[in-house]
């Protein structure tokens, strides 16, 4: 006795659709986990070309870690260049990141009440941080006046 | 207690010991940046706020934990590329086990020349 077990892409021979008695899916989520999973991949090469520029810019040119200070951080900031770079590396990151650990919620927390506790300090977490990282890019003034006597930067108006 | 499958093609495998170097990196990854995001928002309470804090990275003994987080971003970013290679090239699945070689063999070129470069800047002074 024999048994064939029609392929899942028997829908329309050749067609490559999977026929809709496979699809796991009602309509109720759609196709959030798919956008997420892609998302994962996008975000994922932008990354890795952002924090390697980030990296090698930060700390492998000229002094590298020693010549970090407020000065270095204002001369980036003063560019709308590196605050472009600088807010999509923020966004980007948070989002990839706060993806990933919502999986590792899913798999690990197995009762209904600690994985929606766990998930709800998460997007907190991402709230907090993305909003804040945005404003202090956003409202960040690189020629402070301290006590009545402003920074010196090249980069700012004598 | 459960015996264990004979001959699973992922268990114990490359598969799967990448896939945990990848949640533990990523989950390191992201909690840094979380308190990165805190100590780089110091620039907009003063100058000498940020400086102070700064200063505390600038120490030998926190290069060393740079470098163990950039090995952690270097991995995490190589195996997330074979990753999407994996799942978008036609023979990504067949080639996983030879990728993760090609991974480990750039991350650890990668790494090494950041720590050359980062522990004698931080090692060396000036």
């Amino acid at each position: 006795m024999t048994a064939t077990i029609p392929s899942p892409r028997s829908g329309q021979p050749g067609s490559g659709r999977i026929d809709p008695k496979y699809r796991r899916t009602g309509s109720s989520k759609g196709n959030f986990e798919m956008f997420a999973w892609l998302f994962m991949r996008l975000s994922g090469v932008v990354l890795v070309v952002l924090i390697f520029g980030h990296l090698f810019v930060n700390l492998l040119v000229g002094e590298g870690i020693h010549a970090i200070d407020f000065g270095f951080v204002a001369g980036k900031w003063a560019d709308p260049f590196w605050q472009i770079w600088d807010l999509a590396m923020l966004w980007l990151a948070m989002l990839h990141g706060t993806n990933g650990v919502r999986t590792i919620i899913n798999d690990y927390a197995e009762k209904d009440a600690t994985r929606m506790w766990l998930k709800i300090v998460l997007y907190a977490a991402t709230i907090v941080i993305v909003v804040l990282g945005t404003l202090v890019i956003f409202t960040f003034n690189p020629c402070p006046v301290v006590n009545g006597v402003p920074l010196p930067g090249s980069f700012c108006p004598a | 207690m459960p015996t264990k499958p004979a001959g699973t093609l992922y268990r114990g495998r490359e598969g799967m010991w990448s896939w945990v170097g990848h949640r533990i990196t990523g989950v390191v990854i992201f909690f840094f940046l979380l308190v990165h995001v805190l100590d780089t928002s110091l620039v907009r309470v003063s100058p000498e706020a940020y400086n102070a804090v700064i200063g505390t990275y600038q120490n030998p003994l926190m290069a060393l934990g740079e470098t163990g987080l950039v090995a952690a971003i270097v991995f995490h970013a190589f195996n997330g590329l074979r990753i999407i290679a994996v799942d978008f090239w036609k023979q990504g699945a067949k080639y996983q086990r030879q990728m993760l070689w090609v991974v480990l063999g750039l991350w650890i070129v990668t790494v090494a020349a950041f720590a050359i470069r980062h522990l004698s800047l931080a090692f060396g002074g000036h």
